[in-house]
């Protein structure tokens, strides 16, 4: 294996990792503040993919997308707080988890009725195209490079908005320990619903992001919540900060087991079964994480309350 | 009045008769089209080009009157088998054809055959019906599956390309399509990488490819996957030193509308091309942009060359396709002129044809599309032809 190769994987599994973050950021801060389980935030993620390569295609700016996906999902969000999501605080799990579920197969059948089945080909901004020379002999696309630097500048202001701001205090206060801070006379109410729609924008700036990488289809939102709940349960359910660091375990184990188990077993198998067998360990390298973790640290690795 | 009566009686019911006659004697062809589901984009030009056949015979078989049930399979197996079961139990069908993916032919084949009804396929060509389950019923129009794989493989080894790397789904078709071209590709294989189905991120699969460092990249990625495979391999500057090399399935206009730019300079090697010289093809390219404004695909090409050899056949057997035995041997005949230049059946009913080799080009019109650039192989047949007993 080459430095170069190694740097690239490296590159690529945090790109996605921080991808997964700003999905996972937003369902732990709702599950583990406002103690709802949101199955529905893979729908608000497809929605902003949606928007985004709609608006990008029409008007051929890549930011104003970008803007127009957060603009109708934080509506959409509004909504959806005001007539559903408020009415499921204190409702148990089971209750929350059916209700958002109808919320997929809804969001799913509207996205079809009105962009069709058929995916929409969300492009890169024209500017971005061209690859950029990181190091010598390592060329990187620089659309995944921009995707790197938002990620962090996210992650980065919500780690400054939670841990240094009077309203981060609310949300670890209510993270730790709910009924206390609402015995302290937190305001409850109005930091859920800022809550919620903060998640509902790292959703779709996550979608509007991913769009141009995968492709903007039906089910995309299933299909990302699925690692984006296995990095809830390793960071531990209502911590941003575990979050983070679950989200990049997940994205360097999920590349590095596309990239290197192959290469590996390449040493020691026959082609042939090198081929069989790889493709099965690289699925299962995400799951094997979170069994590792889960063995010690039942709570996951930062949990938020004790 | 009686006497009035009578031959005004008679007249009436030898004209009902004569008409009744009429009504039951069209020929009857199923179509099941995968017009949603995983295989909807084929599926639709599948249909578009057997509507524009139908047209252009005027809803007839070989100059009599014929009736085309069309139904959707939704990409499903089991919808098909259904499908195909109403249409030989109760629609008393005469051909069969439609169907884009290779899991529906293996599905839908044993119905057929079992009630002696001809399956003329339009696209799969799976390994097993040019092999060891060949039949009598079905005539692989399009191709054997593995064969445009091998035109690759024999392609990149007469290039001298030094080594490639291969990339496709982690499924059995993923497997035969790496299979054929290995078949036929003389230099090194550097790595056969299997993905996901459905894999829509390669970031990690590019890197490999940067560090392996092939000559070329042959992949079967049918679908998004491929859209997506190609824009990225672009995005991450792998085009300037890594020839990139597929089959149809990833190198036709519904390919080329979705990446853009980026696809310049593809290679891919196909059984058939919308600029092939001959006037069959002419005619149908011609006539299909006419109707739908845009070039066909092969999936469109072999979908209205399915009903052109119904109708040839049928003109072969005057109509009479009650006799198994005539139509299917007027099928084998295959007399038609193929749009595909180079054409006729081996013993296992695939066929013996050229396969070309093109790259997308912007044209004199600056349209993006395919251009022919040469025959690798000529007069070629599937590996699988000895394995049948036909």
């Amino acid at each position: 294996m080459t430095p170069i190769l190694f740097v690239e994987q490296m590159l690529n599994g945090i790109g996605y990792g921080l991808m997964l973050f700003l999905l996972a950021a937003g369902l732990t801060l709702v599950f583990g503040i406002m103690d709802v389980m949101n199955l529905a935030h893979g729908s608000l993620f497809m929605g902003g993919a949606y928007v985004a390569a709609q608006v990008h295609t029409s008007s051929g700016s890549f930011v104003a997308g970008l803007l127009a996906a957060l603009a109708v999902v934080l509506l959409v969000a509004l909504v959806l707080e005001a007539l559903l999501v408020r009415h499921l605080y204190g409702r148990d799990h089971l209750a929350q988890v059916l209700a958002t579920f109808g919320i997929i197969l809804v969001a799913d059948d509207a996205v079809k009725m009105i962009w069709g089945p058929a995916p929409l080909m969300a492009s890169a901004p024209a500017a971005l195209a061209e690859p950029i020379e990181i190091l010598p002999g390592l060329p990187y696309p620089s659309y995944r490079l921009l995707i790197l630097v938002v990620g962090l500048l996210v992650a980065l202001g919500l780690y400054l908005l939670v841990n240094h701001t009077r309203v981060g205090m609310l949300v670890r206060a209510g993270a730790s320990n709910r009924a206390m801070a609402e015995f302290m006379g937190v305001r409850v109410g109005r930091v859920f619903s800022g809550v919620f729609l903060l998640g509902a924008a790292l959703a779709a700036l996550a979608g509007a992001l991913m769009g141009p990488i995968t492709a903007v289809q039906v089910g995309m939102g299933e299909e990302i919540l699925i690692p984006a709940l296995v990095v809830l349960v390793i960071g531990g359910i209502g911590s941003v900060r575990g979050a983070f660091i679950a989200a990049l375990l997940v994205g360097l184990v999920d590349t590095c087991g596309r990239a290197f188990v192959p290469m590996a077993l390449r040493a020691v198998l026959p082609p042939a079964a090198v081929s069989d067998v790889a493709p099965l360990i690289a699925g299962l390298a995400m799951y094997a994480l979170m069994a590792t973790v889960l063995a010690f640290k039942p709570a996951g690795l930062f949990p938020a309350r004790g | 009045m009686k006497s009035s009566f009578f031959p005004a009686a008679v007249a009436t019911l030898a004209l009902s008769f004569g008409l009744n006659a009429q009504a039951a004697d069209p020929v009857k062809v199923g179509l099941a089209l995968d017009l949603s589901g995983p295989f909807a984009v084929g599926g639709a030009e599948a249909r578009d080009a057997i509507n524009l056949a139908i047209k252009l015979l005027d809803n007839k078989l070989g100059g009599y009157p014929a009736e085309f049930i069309q139904a959707d399979t939704a990409g499903s197996p089991d919808q098909a088998r259904q499908i195909v079961q109403r249409f030989v139990q109760r629609d008393n069908i005469d051909f069969f054809t439609g169907p884009v993916p290779s899991n529906i032919a293996l599905a839908v084949g044993p119905v057929l055959f079992g009630a002696k009804v001809p399956y003329i396929s339009s696209n799969p060509g799976p390994s097993q019906y040019a092999g060891e389950q060949c039949s009598p019923y079905f005539f692989g129009l399009s191709y054997q599956n593995d064969t445009w794989d091998e035109a690759a493989g024999q392609w990149a080894s007469d290039q001298k390309v030094k080594s490639a790397f291969l990339i496709a789904p982690n499924y059995p078709a993923g497997r035969d399509h790496l299979g054929g071209f290995k078949r036929t590709y003389k230099g090194e294989v550097v790595a056969e990488v299997y993905g996901k189905v459905g894999q829509l991120d390669y970031a990690a699969e590019l890197a490999q490819i940067r560090a392996a460092k092939p000559a070329a990249v042959f992949f079967f990625l049918p679908g998004a996957m491929g859209i997506n495979f190609i824009k990225q391999f672009v995005a991450a500057g792998l085009s300037k030193e890594v020839r990139l090399i597929t089959g149809p399935a990833s190198a036709e206009e519904d390919t080329i509308a979705a990446v853009g730019e980026p696809i310049l300079g593809l290679y891919s090697t196909s059984p058939w091309s919308h600029d092939l010289p001959n006037a069959a093809n002419q005619k149908f390219v011609s006539e299909f942009r006419k109707a739908y404004g845009r070039y066909p695909t092969f999936y469109a090409a072999h979908a209205y060359e399915a009903i052109m050899a119904m109708d040839a056949a049928v003109k072969d057997v005057k109509g009479k396709v009650d006799d198994k035995d005539a139509v299917l041997k007027a099928l084998k005949a295959a007399n038609f002129a193929s749009i595909k230049g180079s054409f006729k059946y081996g013993n296992n009913q695939f066929p013996i044809q050229d396969y070309y080799l093109r790259v997308i080009e912007k044209n004199k019109d600056g349209v993006l599309t395919n251009k022919t650039l040469s025959t690798p192989l000529k007069g070629y047949r599937d590996a699988y032809y000895t394995q049948c007993k036909l």
